[in-house]
């Protein structure tokens, strides 16, 4: 099991988002976290990356059998966490292939490796790049800034396909996009499934799940997951319209 | 877990690195200012006539003057009466002919503000004229320059050995009359340093010169004349230090550059006044006038500078773009922290035709720091063909500190091209777990972030200087970010 | 009515009247008292005067001094055939043709549509229960803009375009204002609706023409609705008759993780208003404004664009370009207000302009109102002439000085419409730009 989360609760200031949430996720396998604006998606998303505005208050996260929770961000970055952001955040002034040859870097260091000089990570992104449809000037531009909103979520891809992640979470990475960026990204997505990688997807949206067709759907309703199971959870969700899970929420919890 | 702000504060809690005191024995004159004063700096340093004329003329225009108020800072009165005017260190009756004659004990300081001037001459190829309080204590690299012609030396040395070129610039750009501080310096201006570049001479090496406010209770007034002769080239540095004090000193410059046909003139400042301390005593007020005028056609005058101490700064490297072609650059990246105001920025005069300006100004705020540009473009009638643009960036860290921008704009010929760009960007938690998540530390993020918003200014110093840029702007804004 | 209207407004009132009596037996209720609302709010505001700081550069008074008759609808051959040669006719695609703002459903191609969506002629959306109901009006502010009220009183017709959930058009819708003036001058109010429903996408083309000179006046309204998810392209092409008056009010709705873009391009009419606001009303919500403007003669072209940042994360990408000849004048005023909560705002806006004559006028005003404090705004004004440098290296390489100067201005021009999505329309509306300009 390389994920498991057990009895999640985590708030930011004194409101509790995260009302114990219970996940497994296994080496190789595609999850799809589906629910409502405000159920706690992002949230679960950015706890497990480590952001500390959100404090986690009971349960525990084991990350291949180690405690996630006591690890700084940079340290599960560099065990192989990646997080797409759902909103890419913009350094002005840092070169994009600078930025992402410092991450691979630290990574690498940490795993012992030796560290790659720009030429050699040249060649090591080329093919990526080409992969993600990538405008080849956006790696001689700062960090996001100035992309559209579609040029971010392909960027993000694109440092996850750099990274090699063991667990890659991609919070919301479908939203605001238009057809043709959508059917990109899910390709780079796709292309980087495999037996040593895991992916968690949060969406709102059923439709990204009709190009990354996971393995597992949970429904997230109001801090729990109230709702598991295959990708055909999705479709029926999508019928019925994510009222219908207010039905499924325990009547002591309904407001 | 560590969060960016406890990570950050271990490192904050580091002191202003050169705020020791050095103990010499000075030579002061008494307080205050009136006729006498004047009179007896102007004896000491053994002027002509003509300069001391001079000095007596700004000194009594100076009198029919008002403290100015428009700037964006805020500060008790200064009583102009209550400082000294003149301190020196008290060695040998003379400058010193070489560094052997260097009191050691001022030679250590430099050494250990990171400028050992012994060193200095033998290694690396810049040459160097220290300022004690107000008064130039080495100059190296001199008999190397002379060979090309060049003048490098202490502003006295200038007045004593090169009276005619000296009194030829003086005041040219920066007239007497110029604004109140520069009119206080023109009356009780101390020394400084001057440097001439002769006709078609390109200046091999960087010259700079450290200023070093070491003197209790007394202002410090120097004046830098730099004039480049017809395509001659230079690029001079100026970084500047001053010991911690509880009470605020006044340190009033004037810098006057001259780039006359095909020439070419680049100043870059690192400063570093002591800033005051975190709940905002002390510190150096420092109240400067810095103007270049590119007087000969395709001659180009570039600021660049770096300003990350002083309690308040008040500056505007400004250039008269006068000869046909001529070309204005200003850098700035302006650094507030703690209860740190700056109010600075650049004058773009254009006068002849064609004349070009680049201003791209960086301000970061942080702590409680206030933080305003202020720049003017002025296109005059007759400059047919001018083109300026303007960059300006703001930087805010946390949220008790502020950024005000105050662009003026003047246009007087239709043809002219005027570009103009702001922004203003909070740095934040969230670009720095954007770096974690992407498995880099806390203070790599911070640097990457603070050096990628400064790049374009870091850019146009020299190398060295560019070094100590970043590592000096890293201590003075960490701590400020979580 | 409480209000006494001026002289030259008063005939609107009569005018209203006489429509009021014709529509009264088919018009709905809520129609009925939506165009009430509009006439009433017109008859308080009146035509604007340059005293009021929107209309500071924009003198309507020629407008407000014509008296205008309702719109003739004739179709003639002479039209028809005209409407063949049109730019944009050989663009397959469905479009919706109106003469003098009315429809006319022979010169118009509906089909292919995909199952849900509806696209047709605004009066006949207007006899039938649905979304138009909902979303008619809810956008455009009739009770503050007096050109809004005005057409919201005479709301007859115009397109409508309803997109189901999750449908995307590849082709460009497009709706042409074809206007023939006639023998007295006459006023139009086209009314436009776009909703799009959640994740749809689509491109709309909304262009008028002028083809027969004349007096005349189009005062049109377009309201777009991106639903969450949605992307709507909106290009709008004006290139009316050179006597013609021309005022559109475009309002654009972004919901969560919408995007809205519109693409305006105005040439003609002696006299043109645009106003282009968008509002990004849901988290992570983009809006593309382009723009540009083309001015000559005696011509005033205005441009007013406003961007509400309501919500947090959104972005709003703003570039207009101008090219101003003659004793032209030429307005941007592009307004960014960003609301109190509308945090990790990232907007960025740019006016360029060329000034090819030196009794050219232009006023440009960018204007940034912000009310959050964790924000990145950017904007930038440039005003120029073409780059003498430029010229002569293009002499330099035996291009002769005229066509040097045109083409460095085709290629100023053709930035803004680079940004049309859709390859055909974009080739379409850059001949139709450069043949144009040439004439």
């Amino acid at each position: 099991m390389l994920l498991e989360i057990k009895n999640l609760h985590a708030n930011v200031g004194n409101t509790e988002i995260l009302k114990g949430i219970d996940l497994k996720v296994g080496l190789g396998e595609v999850h799809a976290i589906m629910g409502p604006n405000g159920s706690g998606k992002s949230t679960l998303a950015q706890v497990l990356a480590g952001r500390d505005v959100y404090k986690v208050t009971e349960g525990e996260v084991l990350y291949g059998g180690k405690d996630l929770l006591e690890l700084d961000p940079e340290f599960r970055a560099r065990e192989g966490i990646f997080l797409a952001f759902q909103y890419p955040v913009e350094i002005p002034g840092v070169n994009n292939t600078y930025f992402l040859r410092a991450a691979l870097n630290a990574a690498r260091k940490h795993r012992g490796e030796e560290e790659l000089d720009a030429m050699d990570f040249l060649t090591h992104i080329r093919e990526k790049i080409k992969l993600l449809e990538m405008d080849e000037t956006l790696m001689n531009r700062p960090v996001n800034e100035g992309f559209s909103g579609g040029e971010k979520k392909r960027n993000e891809i694109l440092q996850m396909a750099v990274l090699e992640p063991k667990l890659a979470i991609m919070d919301e990475t479908d939203s605001g996009l238009d057809i043709d960026a959508l059917r990109i990204v899910a390709s780079g997505v796709n292309s980087l499934r495999g037996k040593e990688r895991s992916i968690i997807v949060v969406t709102h949206y059923q439709r990204l799940l009709n190009y990354i067709v996971p393995d597992f759907v949970h429904v997230l309703s109001n801090g729990r997951i109230v709702k598991s199971g295959s990708k055909e959870l999705a479709l029926e969700l999508e019928e019925k319209g994510y009222s219908w899970l207010d039905e499924t929420v325990p009547v002591s919890e309904r407001a | 877990m560590a969060t960016p702000a406890n990570n950050v504060e271990t490192l904050a809690t580091q002191e202003y690195k050169y705020g020791f005191v050095t103990e010499i024995e000075q030579e002061t004159i008494p307080r205050g200012l009136n006729e006498n004063v004047v009179r007896l700096i102007s004896a000491k340093k053994n002027e002509p006539e003509w300069l001391l004329e001079w000095r007596l003329k700004s000194y009594r225009h100076w009198l029919t003057m008002e403290e100015p108020k428009w700037a964006n800072v805020k500060f008790d009165p200064i009583d102009y009466q209550a400082a000294y005017y003149y301190a020196a260190p008290k060695s040998k009756a003379n400058r010193p002919k070489s560094l052997d004659e260097v009191d050691p004990e001022l030679l250590k300081t430099y050494e250990k503000l990171g400028i050992p001037l012994q060193e200095q001459e033998l290694l690396s190829g810049v040459a160097v004229d220290a300022v004690f309080d107000s008064v130039s204590v080495a100059t190296t690299f001199k008999e190397k320059l002379a060979k090309l012609g060049i003048i490098f030396c202490s502003f006295s040395e200038a007045v004593q050995e090169h009276p005619e070129l000296v009194r030829k610039w003086l005041g040219s750009v920066v007239p007497y009359t110029d604004n109140f501080f520069a009119t206080l310096n023109s009356a009780v201006f101390s020394d400084g340093s001057f440097a001439y570049i002769p006709k078609g001479v390109r200046c091999p090496m960087e010259l700079s010169t450290y200023f070093r406010i070491n003197a209790k209770e007394t202002g410090q007034f120097e004046r830098t004349l730099i004039v480049a002769e017809e395509g001659a080239y230079v690029s001079y540095l100026e970084g500047c230090t001053a010991p911690m004090r509880d009470e605020n000193q006044l340190h009033a410059a004037v810098v006057e550059l001259v780039a006359l046909d095909n020439a070419t003139i680049k100043y870059s400042t690192v400063q570093n006044w002591y800033p005051g301390d975190k709940e905002g005593k002390g510190g150096i007020y420092n109240f400067v006038t810095k103007r270049g005028k590119c007087q000969g056609v395709n001659s180009k005058i570039s600021w660049t500078q770096v300003e990350t101490g002083s309690a308040i700064t008040w500056k505007y490297p400004g250039c008269i773009l006068q000869g046909d072609n001529s070309v204005g650059e200003f850098y700035s990246v302006a650094v507030t922290n703690n209860y740190q105001q700056a109010d600075t920025g650049t004058k773009m005069i254009h006068v002849g035709k064609n004349t070009r300006s680049t201003i791209v100004s960086k301000g970061i705020s942080a702590g409680h720091g206030q933080n305003s540009y202020r720049g003017m473009v002025k296109i005059l009638k007759n400059a047919t063909g001018a083109r300026n643009y303007s960059q300006c960036d703001s930087l805010l860290m946390g949220d008790k500190c502020g950024a005000h921008t105050f662009p003026y704009l003047e246009v007087k010929n239709p043809t002219a091209q005027v570009e103009h760009e702001a922004s203003t960007s909070k740095i934040g938690e969230d670009q720095i777990f954007y770096c974690r998540q992407r498995g880099l530390s806390t203070e790599d993020a911070i640097g990457m972030i603070v050096n990628g918003f400064c790049k374009e200014v870091f850019r146009e110093l020299p190398m060295e200087f560019a070094v100590e840029a970043q590592k000096l702007l890293g201590i003075s804004l960490e701590g400020s970010v979580g | 009515m409480a209000i006494a209207l001026k002289e030259s407004e008063d005939f609107y009132l009569k005018d209203f009247r006489e429509f009021e009596d014709r529509q009264a037996a088919t018009a709905p209720a809520w129609l009925s008292k939506l165009r009430s609302e509009g006439m009433q709010a017109f008859a308080e505001l009146g035509f604007p005067t340059t005293k009021l700081e929107d209309w500071k550069y924009c003198n309507v008074s020629p407008v407000a001094g014509v008296r205008f008759v309702p719109a003739p609808y004739e179709l003639t051959d002479k039209i028809r055939k005209q409407v063949k040669e049109l730019p944009f006719a050989g663009l397959d695609c469905t479009r919706m043709v109106f003469v003098n703002g009315h429809y006319a459903e022979e010169l118009s191609s509906v089909r292919d549509l995909p199952e849900g969506a509806r696209i047709t002629n605004m009066a006949r959306a207007l006899t039938q229960e649905g979304a138009v109901t909902a979303h008619l009006g809810r956008y455009a502010k009739h009770r503050r803009h007096p050109f809004v009220a005005l057409n919201t009183a005479f709301v007859e017709d115009g397109a409508f375009i309803e997109l189901p959930k999750g449908v995307a058009i590849e082709k460009p819708i497009g709706i042409i204002y074809v206007s023939a003036g006639g023998t007295e001058p006459w006023v139009a109010h086209p009314r436009n609706l776009v909703i799009a429903a959640q994740g749809s996408q689509a491109t709309v083309v909304e262009t008028y023409l002028g083809i027969d000179g004349g007096v005349y006046f189009n005062n049109a309204v377009t309201e777009i609705v991106a639903e969450e998810n949605a992307h709507i392209d909106y290009v709008k092409f004006q290139d009316e008759s050179e006597s013609a008056f021309h005022v559109a009010t475009m309002l654009a709705y972004a919901a969560r993780n919408a995007a809205a873009v519109t693409n305006s391009i105005q040439l003609g009419a002696r006299l043109g208003r645009e106003e282009v606001t968008t509002v990004l009303d849901g988290e992570g919500a983009e809006a593309y404004l382009y723009g540009l403007y083309v001015t000559n003669g005696r011509q005033l072209l205005d441009n007013h664009t406003a961007i509400d940042h309501a919500q947090p994360h959104c972005s709003s990408r703003e570039f207009y370009k101008g090219i101003l000849d003659g004793k032209s004048t030429a307005v941007f005023n592009g307004k960014i207000l960003v609301r109190k909560d509308a945090q990790k705002t990232d907007s960025k806006q740019s006016d360029k302009n060329l000034l090819l004559s030196e009794d050219a006028t232009i006023n440009t005003k960018p204007q940034l109102e912000i009310f959050a404090d964790d924000v990145k705004c950017t904007h930038g004004a440039t005003i120029g002439q073409i780059d003498p440098e430029s010229i002569f290296y293009l002499r330099a390489r035996g291009i002769g000085l005229e066509e040097a100067r045109k083409l460095l201005i085709e290629a100023f021009a053709s930035e803004i419409v680079d940004h049309v999505k859709f390859e055909p329309l974009r080739k379409q509306l850059k001949s139709a730009l450069l043949a144009k300009m040439r004439s």
